[in-house]
């Protein structure tokens, strides 16, 4: 569904991602896990032309995506949580979710996608008239996530969605993180928790230094001896 | 006693045409944190577009009153246009430069429609026709016009369409959202560049009204009239917290305010030193005052670290 290939990203000279490829399959969930440094947040703000690549490319459902207007990334179907939830202070929790579905007209389906957020964060529910910038850190990223799911995404990228957090609150991320996966939605999930990443993925990749260093099945990373050294603290 | 409400009275006119000019200021501020020094010039098009239709209307036997509409029209579609331009070719070139370029840039657009308009319009003083009746009111020992009566209206009413628009539509909040963060506004599919040309352009329209309310309130126009129009609603949306809507409209009233009692009293509190042709001062002493005591100004956010 996704296929990066050669993704080349920097920053005035600064090499963040040297040519890596990658891809993520339909209904699959994909870790991309490493240091902080090694180039996942570059890598995921090119997918979704937050930033420009200087070369490589991105294709989505067979069609070329690195060149297009940045603004068009969500009517592709790929919604980012960024990095630091990124929400709109100002605004209300439902104006934020409305901003989510900002290119959607069909009101009736909007409402239940709506709905269907609110259940699984009710604690938006409560403080849907509240502005957003005084929600705690973990209600943000409740509502950076459901406002990504307000775009109906085919795919959804998140950006390390436990940075910062109590570990009540990620689990209780990670547990929508599950259910969305489980309905069929496409992630490529960014973490510096390993751990985590590598229990509710399928398949990981292992960036250092801006290259992809080492592949596989989720499981099999869990118990690889290298992981285990330099992620998870062993 | 006797003059304070016939001075309140004058104040709360001139500051409804602050007011309408300083949103302008504010608008583009909050969206993309540039402060668009030509905003004075835009409302002085306005004023002298509006002279141009409605007195050749008028001359062919066209009635006040439509011809007053026809040229308040025609000040805002040239003023919207203008507003468009101005960023497109001026402002958008620029974006992501440092600071102080598109500032420049400002106040260089501010000099090339000045020009314009002298080239176009002379150096002298045009009259603007009247638009409504001399109808005089009394109250409480003070006077007041019908022209003063509808600059009143006609703002309350544009600023209560602006407070719609950001609010309650699908464009508002779009512009809500790109002043707050423009890379996340993009991402929700949000076109920047077509909310900051919007902000352009609604921001235009208001100067094109506050235009013509300054032209009928005064009946005189000139092609550097914007200047100091501009550079006092510049500190009236200092004055409420630059990027603040709320803070636009109460700094606009209170600028007009504080100048039309500051001419009234000024004889008395220099002992006849100094007369009421030196109110200028009043928003200048404002602007001063404010950055050196509350630079956020009175409804501030935090701007500090982006002024």
């Amino acid at each position: 569904m996704l296929e990066v290939t050669g993704l080349h990203v920097a920053y005035g000279g600064i090499q963040a991602v040297r040519s890596i490829t990658f891809h993520v399959n339909e209904g699959e969930m994909v870790a991309l896990i490493g240091a902080n440094g090694a180039g996942k947040t570059s890598t995921l703000k090119a997918i979704a032309r937050v930033i420009d690549a200087v070369g490589g490319d991105v294709h989505f459902c067979g069609e070329d995506i690195t060149r297009i207007p940045p603004h068009h990334v969500i009517r592709k179907g790929i919604a980012l949580v960024p990095e630091g939830r990124g929400v709109f202070p100002r605004l209300t929790v439902a104006e934020n979710l409305a901003m989510g579905a900002f290119l959607r007209h069909d009101k009736a389906e909007m409402a239940a996608d709506l709905d269907k957020i609110y259940g699984y964060f009710p604690r938006l529910k409560e403080r849907a008239a509240q502005l957003a910038g005084t929600l705690s850190g973990g209600e943000q990223q409740m509502l950076a996530i459901g406002r990504a799911l307000m775009s109906r995404p085919k795919m959804l990228l998140l950006d390390e969605p436990s940075m910062g957090l109590a570990p009540i609150m990620v689990q209780k991320i990670f547990e929508v993180v599950r259910a969305v996966a489980a309905e069929g939605m496409t992630t490529l999930l960014i973490e510096q928790n390993a751990k985590l990443a590598l229990e509710v993925s399928q398949r990981g990749y292992v960036m250092e230094s801006g290259e992809i260093t080492l592949t596989g099945e989720s499981a099999s990373l869990l118990n690889d001896p290298k992981v285990r050294a330099a992620y998870l603290g062993e | 006693m006797d003059i304070f409400f016939q001075q309140v009275i004058n104040g709360l006119v001139q500051g409804s045409i602050y007011a309408l000019v300083a949103l302008g200021y504010t608008m583009v501020y909050g969206i993309m944190g540039l402060i668009n020094f030509a905003h004075g010039e835009v409302v002085m098009i306005g004023t002298l577009v509006a002279i141009a239709v409605t007195s050749s209307l008028i001359g062919a036997g066209v009635p006040v009153a439509v011809a007053g509409l026809g040229g308040l029209a025609a000040a805002l579609l040239v003023c919207m246009a203008l507003g468009w331009s101005l960023e497109r070719v001026a402002y958008r070139p620029l974006r992501g430069s440092p600071r102080l370029t598109p500032l420049i840039t400002a106040i260089g657009m501010s000099i090339i429609l000045q020009n314009l308009a002298m080239i176009i319009w002379g150096r002298n003083y045009l009259t603007f026709p009247p638009l409504l009746p001399k109808i005089n009111y009394e109250f409480a020992g003070a006077h007041f016009t019908l022209v003063q009566v509808a600059i009143v209206l006609i703002s309350a009413a544009a600023m209560s369409g602006l407070v719609f628009l950001v609010y309650r539509t699908r464009l508002g909040m779009a512009m809500r959202a790109t002043a707050q963060n423009p890379a996340v506004a993009s991402l929700m599919g949000v076109n920047i560049n077509r909310v900051i040309a919007a902000a352009f352009v609604v921001g235009s329209a208001l100067a094109a009204v506050a235009g013509v309310m300054v032209g009928s309130y005064y009946e005189i126009a000139h092609y550097q009239m914007g200047f100091m129009l501009g550079l006092k609603a510049f500190t009236a949306a200092v004055l409420g917290g630059i990027g603040n809507l709320a803070g636009a409209m109460a700094g606009g009233v209170l600028l007009g305010l504080i100048e039309a009692l500051g001419a009234g009293y000024i004889g008395d509190l220099s002992g006849g030193f100094l007369g009421s042709h030196y109110q200028d001062i009043f928003a200048f002493i404002v602007l001063i005052v404010v950055l050196m005591f509350k630079p956020s100004g009175l409804f501030g956010e935090k701007t500090g670290e982006r002024a």
